[in-house]
């Protein structure tokens, strides 16, 4: 029944994909949850957080954007690339400002469950403490780049499902960062609206809707419930919206 | 358990003593605990100078001139050093003002910010100096084990303290983690 | 018309969006929001886009820069650190300016930026782009003061800013001459598929340093899918201490556009691209008259030698001030306008390249081989160097030497017979392939130049015994900080944790514990980031602690645990504001 033709191994369970699929696919459709952040289900892979790397015919690759191909053996659950994945998510957590207790995203926030997959205590590495703009100039959506992570999911959702091109990264090295497009550079002159998916896609708090903080109280917030690993294999980014908004 | 009490040191640096509160969350297991347990200097017994304690228990980050001294004396008489909750662990919510000049923080607070008669920055020698930010105790001192939380749960401390107490390292896996 | 020539390819217009932000940047000294949104409506491009190129690309300011913009290289052979003098330092003190900050009166402004490919002239500058080389204590004085006497830069002395070759040593490929076109009549007599044959057959590799079989790649593209072919001549040579191509598109480029037409014969291509790198603008003029030549001669454009159907014209852009985009892909995303990101492969560019088309990206060096084979036959090229790296190999020899410059040896030659020829002694370690490259010891010296030993795309530097190597460390880390471009995420945070751990070290505050960290975090960086610059950022590192751990040793404290951070310098704001200087005013 097992056929290899359409099956990939990883950590020893032998999973069946579909033609086309990515192993970050195939593994979400078994149900084998491999972390990640910058990936979600509906849009272009990018392979920019890292977390998915996984070790392929011991070759590392990101499992968002490497085809499965039959017979791939992976490791995915590996000591060594568990506590890789917990450094870069240290590194993501220092790179940023990212202070839970003041931050309406705690509790629905996947670096921050991130950190509690992976048994994240202490941030490890000395923090940047960088200085970013944040942009509260639209009405109801707020831009607060200190805890941005460069994740790129709102760029890619607000052209690929919103229709729109709502975002960008922009610098370089240590100093990239989101921008707007608009001739302002302000959220407020973009179209972005409220119930875009680039709107509501960010992993971390660094765009919110706004007068919503704070909605679910402690306890009742998504990862006070689960673990991100349960999570993630009911997300998916709904169709491209029919253009014309409102 | 140990014949003699295990002695525990604890301080709150720059925190706001909710980590202190949590662990009095204990409530009842607190009886238990206290006799197994004596405590050092600590805000419980207003001893002022950290004596040599199996285990000390640090909340806040590290804000001033005299943050440094504080959590090098424990770090120097506690065998075990704990950094308890957020602000210890990352800088918290007081490090919310990393993203200023400290110039611009004292002079809003002390010379331009709303109702402020005879302005001036304080600058008296009993006033312990301000670091430029505030800092994780871990970037000051060498730590031996994290408490995550805002504040740490009170089963956060006894999950910590009892192999502590039965000389055992402490298994700090497997409990549910929060950052806030 | 057979021999007309196309201007639109060959002389430098706007069509392309760096070129035209290049003649911004140029003429107001910055791009201004304004100016990005004119661009964006001339280019069709949305303004975030402009946006995100005007920031990734080092050459591009926000603000405006002085009318006498100086960028100082900062590599360790052609840098400001002229032995105890920081000739950067000097002449801020002399113009009163501060590093990155335009002076008040708009006329100055100083900084830094990567190798600029002058390590055999000693420290450099660009001047307004213009490379100014052989800088010391004295010219550095003359500069300031026809900068104070705002004298423009055409009455500065022409001397001042003549590069010359300095080929010391001529190998296979340049004791070759080439009458422009004989190599392609020769080609066009064959059929492509014979001619990819010979060059297979020679056994080429790629020049760049990852030495990929140049007739398997073209032959990839050439069996490739789709509407269009391109031919992309890699000149971006950003790896600090290389210059050798700077040398060649000086002295051979009428050999490297005939080995890219030669290769669009091959695969069937009608358009090449030369990416120049910002630093080498100043050849752009040379490059255009040849290029002139060659369209004057029919051996680029219509019907070329007559050969109905063989079309091919050549482009050339100018990059803007980005390592990253010496990686194929990263140089493709530039070639169109964007950001230099390198791309997730595969699929590679041989299958999906320009435009998503079927495109070959090569060296300098290597199309001017391919020129050469073709002319002289693969047997010709065999008759030298090792059994996997046949041919010659071009290095760019600098640093501690007597005699810097362009060499070139059959591939197998040991490192200490290059020392022996340049005039190095006492040396203590060499850098080959530069800080992406391999750090080798002076027990090591007997290893050899090739793909089977140590590869490189040619950069070859030299440190002598008084040179300290750490500091070598930490210029190869904050250039990697520099260069990182940002997309993932231990290549962008890792790189400039790094540096910061180095600094530590060099601070003299480090304890064993954090060579540990350096040690686990550089591995990090090397197994988890996206492209080859994350690969290869920490392997200096790497390669130091393991052969040279006794230098870091040297500068660990005794303590077993030290602070990240300068305590005490963390003070030094809160004294500044209220006047303490007492006792408990400083930390240790």
């Amino acid at each position: 029944m097992a056929n290899n033709e359409h099956t990939i191994t990883i950590d020893g369970t032998e999973i069946h994909f579909k033609a086309g699929q990515t192993i970050m696919d195939a593994a979400l459709s078994a149900k084998i949850y491999i972390p990640h952040l910058c990936h979600y289900p509906g849009l272009t892979p990018s392979g920019n957080c890292r977390l998915c790397v996984v070790e392929l015919n011991g070759k590392d690759v990101t499992a968002c954007t490497t085809q499965a191909q039959p017979g791939q053996q992976i490791r995915n659950q590996t000591p060594e690339l568990n506590a890789a994945r917990m450094a870069i998510t240290q590194m993501l957590f220092v790179e940023g400002n990212h202070i839970c207790p003041s931050c309406e995203k705690s509790g629905n926030c996947k670096l921050q469950a991130m950190g509690y997959y992976l048994g994240m205590r202490d941030e490890h590495y000395p923090q940047f403490n960088p200085r970013r703009e944040m942009d509260a100039s639209h009405p109801a959506v707020l831009l607060d780049r200190s805890r941005c992570i460069l994740c790129d999911l709102c760029v890619r959702a607000s052209r690929e499902i919103d229709g729109k091109n709502v975002f960008a990264i922009a610098g370089r090295g240590i100093h990239a960062h989101l921008i707007v497009n608009t001739v302002s550079g302000k959220l407020g002159d973009s179209d972005i609206a409220v119930d875009d998916v680039a709107a509501n896609i960010c992993p971390v708090g660094a765009i919110l809707i706004k007068e919503k903080g704070y909605v679910a109280p402690i306890g009742r917030r998504i990862y006070d419930q689960h673990m991100i690993s349960d999570v993630a294999f009911d997300e998916h980014v709904p169709e491209h919206k029919e253009h014309g908004n409102d | 358990m140990t014949d003699h009490k295990v002695k525990i040191a604890t301080t709150s640096l720059a925190g706001c003593f909710g980590c202190h509160m949590s662990f009095l969350d204990m409530d009842e297991k607190l009886a238990i605990l206290s006799e197994y347990i004596e405590f050092n200097r600590s805000p419980f017994t207003d001893v002022k100078h950290c004596e040599p304690s199996d285990i000390g228990l640090i909340e806040g980050g590290v804000c001033t001139a005299e943050n440094v001294h504080v959590l090098r004396e424990f770090r120097a008489n506690c065998k075990i050093l704990v950094a308890v909750g957020a602000c210890a662990i990352t800088g918290g919510v007081p490090a919310m003002r990393n993203y200023f000049d400290l110039r611009d923080c004292l002079e809003e607070a002390y010379l331009h910010g709303a109702g402020i008669t005879n302005p001036q920055i304080p600058d008296d020698t009993e006033l312990p100096l301000l670091l430029d930010k505030v800092y994780p105790v871990g970037d000051v001192v060498k730590i031996d084990y994290f408490l995550p939380g805002c504040p740490p749960p009170a089963d956060a401390f006894l999950q910590l303290l009892l192999p502590l107490l039965d000389g055992k390292a402490p298994q700090m896996t497997g409990e549910k983690l929060h950052y806030d | 018309m057979m021999n007309q020539y196309s201007n639109h390819c060959v002389d430098f217009n706007a069509s392309h969006v760096l070129h035209r932000l290049y003649e911004i940047q140029h003429t107001e000294r910055h791009i201004s929001a304004e100016s990005m949104t004119l661009v964006a409506d001339e280019f069709k491009m949305s303004v975030s886009q402009v946006a995100s190129v005007v920031s990734f690309y080092s050459f591009f300011y926000l603000e405006p820069v002085g009318r006498y913009h100086i960028q100082f290289s900062n590599c360790t052979s052609c840098g400001y650190q002229v032995g105890q003098l920081n000739l950067l330092e000097k002449i801020c003190r002399l113009l009163s300016v501060v590093t990155g900050k335009t002076r008040e009166d708009g006329w100055v402004s100083v900084g830094e930026t990567s190798c600029t490919g002058m390590c055999d002239h000693g420290a450099s500058m660009l001047i307004n782009g213009m490379p100014l080389a052989r800088l010391d204590d004295e010219r550095i004085t003359q500069i300031s003061c026809l900068i104070s006497e705002q004298k423009p830069l055409e009455q500065w002395p022409v001397e001042w800013f003549r590069v010359e070759s300095s080929i010391q040593k001529h190998g296979l490929l340049l004791s070759e001459t080439l009458q422009p076109g004989s190599s392609l009549k020769k080609v066009l007599v064959s059929a492509p598929q014979q001619i990819l044959n010979h060059i297979i057959d020679s056994g080429l590799r790629g020049r760049g340093g990852a030495g990929f079989g140049t007739g398997k790649k073209w032959q990839f593209c050439r069996d490739a899918t789709g509407e269009a072919r391109y031919v992309v001549c890699n000149a971006d040579e950003g790896e600090p201490g290389t210059f050798k191509d700077r040398v060649l598109l000086e002295n051979n480029a009428d050999a490297l556009f005939e080995g890219m037409a030669i290769c669009a014969y091959v695969i069937g291509a009608k358009k090449g691209y030369l990416y120049l790198r910002g630093e080498y603008r100043y050849l752009l003029g040379h490059l255009q008259n040849v290029l002139k030549r060659r369209y004057a001669k029919n051996l680029l454009g219509q019907s070329i030698l007559e050969q109905a159907g063989f079309d091919f014209d050549i482009e050339i852009v100018v990059g803007a001030g980005a390592y990253i985009c010496g990686e194929e892909s990263a140089l493709i995303e530039s070639l169109e306008g964007k950001p230099g990101i390198p791309q997730i492969r595969p699929p590679f560019p041989v299958t999906h390249g320009y435009l998503g088309q079927p495109t070959v990206v090569n060296n300098v060096e290597t199309f001017i081989a391919a020129t050469h084979i073709a002319k002289n036959g693969s047997g010709w090229f065999k008759s030298m160097g090792t059994k996997e790296s046949t041919g010659s190999k071009i290095l760019s020899v600098s640093g501690d030497c007597r005699i810097p410059g362009v060499y070139e040896y059959p591939y197998g030659v040991s490192i200490q017979q290059v020392l022996d020829d340049c005039g190095a002694d006492n040396v203590q370690a060499v850098q080959i392939g530069g800080p992406a490259g391999t750090m080798v010891a002076r027990k090591d010296f007997s290893r050899q130049i090739s793909f089977e030993d140590l590869s490189t795309g040619g950069s070859f530097l030299i440190f002598g015994e008084n040179c300290d190597l750490l500091s070598v460390n930490q210029n190869f880390a904050r250039f990697f900080a520099h260069e990182s471009c940002g997309f993932c995420t231990p290549c962008r945070v890792g790189t400039s944790l790094l540096t910061n751990s180095l600094q530590k070290i060099m601070d003299g505050r480090a304890t064993p514990l954090d060579i540990h960290e350096i040690k686990q975090l550089s591995a990090l960086v090397k197994r988890y980031s996206h492209c080859g610059l994350g690969h290869t950022a920490a392997n200096h590192i790497l390669d130091s602690l393991q052969q040279f751990s006794e230098r870091f040793e040297k500068r660990l404290t005794q303590k077993t645990f030290t602070p990240q951070i300068d305590l005490d310098a963390a003070l030094a704001a809160a004294r500044k504001m209220t006047g303490r200087d007492d006792a408990d005013a400083h930390l240790e």
